[in-house]
């Protein structure tokens, strides 16, 4: 057998929610799937870098150069998200490197890193408010609607087309986690979080491995961004960037799975569904609600199941016998 | 040069060197749990807000006079910081680092929105008035001036706690090795508690000071949170007189800058400053270069 069993799951799996849409129409849950699919990818992102102990608290600056520069060069210049989103992922980018590169080079790791990304998000934060001439500062940010056509302008007025978009996005960003995943970066990744001195003496440039990965989770957060941007065709800083969408990515991985590709995944629909949910159930009651169980299942997560739900769930199976005793010792 | 010496600068530096006063109390609570403790309270500026909300309940809404509300207010905040290390950091004292900051990250999450139910997102403040000074052409507000006095008050008392009581000797000698104090007999977990009972009850005081000069909201911690720690990873996470000399540094990057443009702009320097800061002197301002 050429496939594994592994193998044939996903392809079906896929190839079902590929075909949801065509069979079930109900605009409200396809609304509710693309986010789910949009924020995972922002997710899975995130646990590029987060799985190798690199906490960023930064996505949420990338997120919103994602969104904004799309959003105003579309607005101002009239380049169509085709031209305009590659540009805003190389801006993410170029700021990644900026702020990585000197953080890596001079040894700025645990607690200063994420502090030192805090800064940038927060900078970020506070540019598009300062900008508000341009930007519309803290209330928001409306793409233009197309007046010609809908596919230059990637302004798409059916669920259908964005759940397809999101769907394969969210499929290459899979996809790129397990290459990452099989390739020699990893092994150097999970080397220099274990011990920078010591996979530097064996070799590993640590420098260089750490911007790829951190350039490459930057670039495909700007792209969530810019997708978020281009479906909800609204978009404020508190929303798409600061220190609350940083958190908000973090506390999803965790709850997830970090050290699992479908993690981020889980962590979004569990996050997005509990939202939803609290939102449907008490109406205008539930404000303050979901982000009161998220705080607190936060904490219970990381005393008492670090590798989040899918995480914990895949060890149960995978060692029922040997998972008892590691998380005693956890 | 005319910019330089006009009134305004003046006005900007004097305003710089009372909002350093106020960052500086603001920075030392948390610099104190940093380096006696080991860990961040990502959700310090949250404790924060909920101590002004106490103010704000017992001043406005139970008519408490003053100083009896800013001691209660301030042993709330403490009681907060005991409970939370009690209950979220004691558990994750021998985790990975990273793991204890997003431990507190979901406190800050649960407290600003347990704020957020329970008492609204509606601004609040104390309703009271207090006059403008005068000085030359100057205008220093009253508020600003007694949040100074009272950060400096605070400072002095901390210092004298931890140069002059045996506690503050022990909380001071544990900072610096944590595992020979133990062997020496000092009972770690008792001054982790009264440490952390002593970094709330500074974030209490804090929030008396906040709370004359802004309003309460569920989310006024984001708004005063990342400059302070900001300000504690400048000094040098644990080093107090570093934080003190970073809080006067970003308090006179913020108020001038916002001098030439808009309040954010002072914030984007000050952001910027840091970041350029942390790479040519990652362990703080005050660190030797190895």
């Amino acid at each position: 057998m050429s496939l594994s069993r592994n193998q044939i799951l996903g392809g079906v799996g896929i190839l079902a929610l590929v075909l949801l849409p065509f069979v079930y129409h109900s605009a409200y849950p396809l609304h509710i799937l693309i986010l789910i699919l949009i924020w995972s990818f922002a997710y899975t992102s995130w646990s590029m870098m987060g799985r190798f102990g690199l906490v960023s608290l930064g996505h949420g600056g990338f997120m919103g150069v994602g969104a904004y520069v799309t959003a105003l060069m579309w607005n101002h210049l009239g380049v169509s998200p085709w031209i305009g989103i590659p540009i805003a992922m190389v801006t993410a980018g170029v700021l990644a490197l900026i702020v990585a590169y000197p953080c890596f080079r001079f040894r700025i790791t645990g607690h200063y890193f994420a502090l030192v990304t805090l800064a940038l998000s927060g900078i970020v934060l506070q540019v598009i408010t300062a900008t508000r001439d341009w930007t519309g500062g803290s209330l928001g940010y409306t793409p233009e609607r197309t007046k010609g056509s809908g596919l230059a302008a990637l302004q798409f007025t059916d669920k259908e087309t964005w759940y397809l978009i999101a769907l394969a996005v969210w499929v290459v960003g899979l996809a790129i986690w397990h290459f990452v995943d099989r390739s020699m970066a990893r092994y150097a990744m999970e080397a220099i979080s274990e011990d920078e001195d010591a996979s530097a003496a064996a070799g590993v440039n640590v420098t260089a491995e750490k911007l790829k990965i951190t350039v490459l989770s930057a670039v495909m957060t700007a792209l969530a961004g810019a997708l978020y941007c281009q479906y909800q065709m609204f978009i404020s800083p508190d929303t798409v960037s600061g220190i609350a969408v940083s958190l908000q990515m973090v506390f999803a991985v965790v709850v997830g799975g970090i050290y699992v590709s479908l993690g981020p995944t889980v962590g979004a629909i569990i996050t997005i569904l509990m939202a939803e949910g609290l939102r449907i159930g008490f109406g205008t009651k539930a404000v303050g609600w979901d982000n009161l169980v998220y705080g607190v299942l936060l904490v219970v997560f990381i005393i008492f199941l670090p590798k989040g739900i899918l995480g914990s769930l895949l060890d149960l199976r995978r060692k029922p016998a040997a998972a008892k005793p590691a998380k005693a010792a956890a | 040069m005319d910019f330089l010496f006009s009134i305004e600068m003046a006005e900007a530096v004097i305003n710089g060197i009372l909002l350093g006063g106020l960052l500086a109390l603001l920075a030392l609570g948390l610099n104190l749990i940093f380096g006696v403790i080991d860990v961040t309270w990502i959700c310090y500026a949250e404790l924060i807000m909920v101590g002004m909300y106490g103010m704000y309940f017992l001043v406005t809404v139970y008519g408490v006079p003053i100083p009896l509300a800013v001691i209660a207010c301030i042993a709330l905040v403490a009681v907060l910081g005991m409970a939370l290390h009690y209950i979220v950091i004691e558990p994750l004292l021998n985790a990975a680092p990273i793991n204890q900051l997003l431990a507190t990250g979901g406190v800050l999450f649960f407290l600003q929105s347990f704020a957020t139910v329970a008492f609204g997102i509606e601004f609040r403040n104390l309703g009271i008035r207090l006059p403008v000074l005068e000085v030359g052409d100057m205008f220093i507000s009253y508020p600003r001036l007694i949040a100074f006095g009272a950060a400096l008050v605070g400072m002095v008392l901390v210092y004298l706690f931890l140069t002059r009581t045996y506690t503050g000797i022990a909380i001071r000698a544990i900072a610096q090795d944590r595992q020979i104090m133990t062997l020496m007999g000092v009972d770690s977990r008792r001054i982790y508690l009264i440490t952390s009972a002593l970094g709330g009850g500074l974030a209490g005081l804090g929030a008396c000071v906040l709370v004359l000069q802004y309003d309460v909201h569920p989310f006024v911690g984001l708004s005063f949170g990342p400059i302070t720690f900001l300000i504690c990873v400048l000094g040098g996470l644990g080093n107090l007189i570093g934080g003190f000399i970073a809080a006067f540094v970003f308090a006179e990057i913020i108020a001038i800058g916002s001098l030439a443009s808009d309040l954010e702009w002072g914030y984007v320097l000050a952001f910027g400053f840091f970041i350029v800061m942390m790479f040519i002197r990652p362990g703080g301002l005050l660190a030797r270069r190895s």
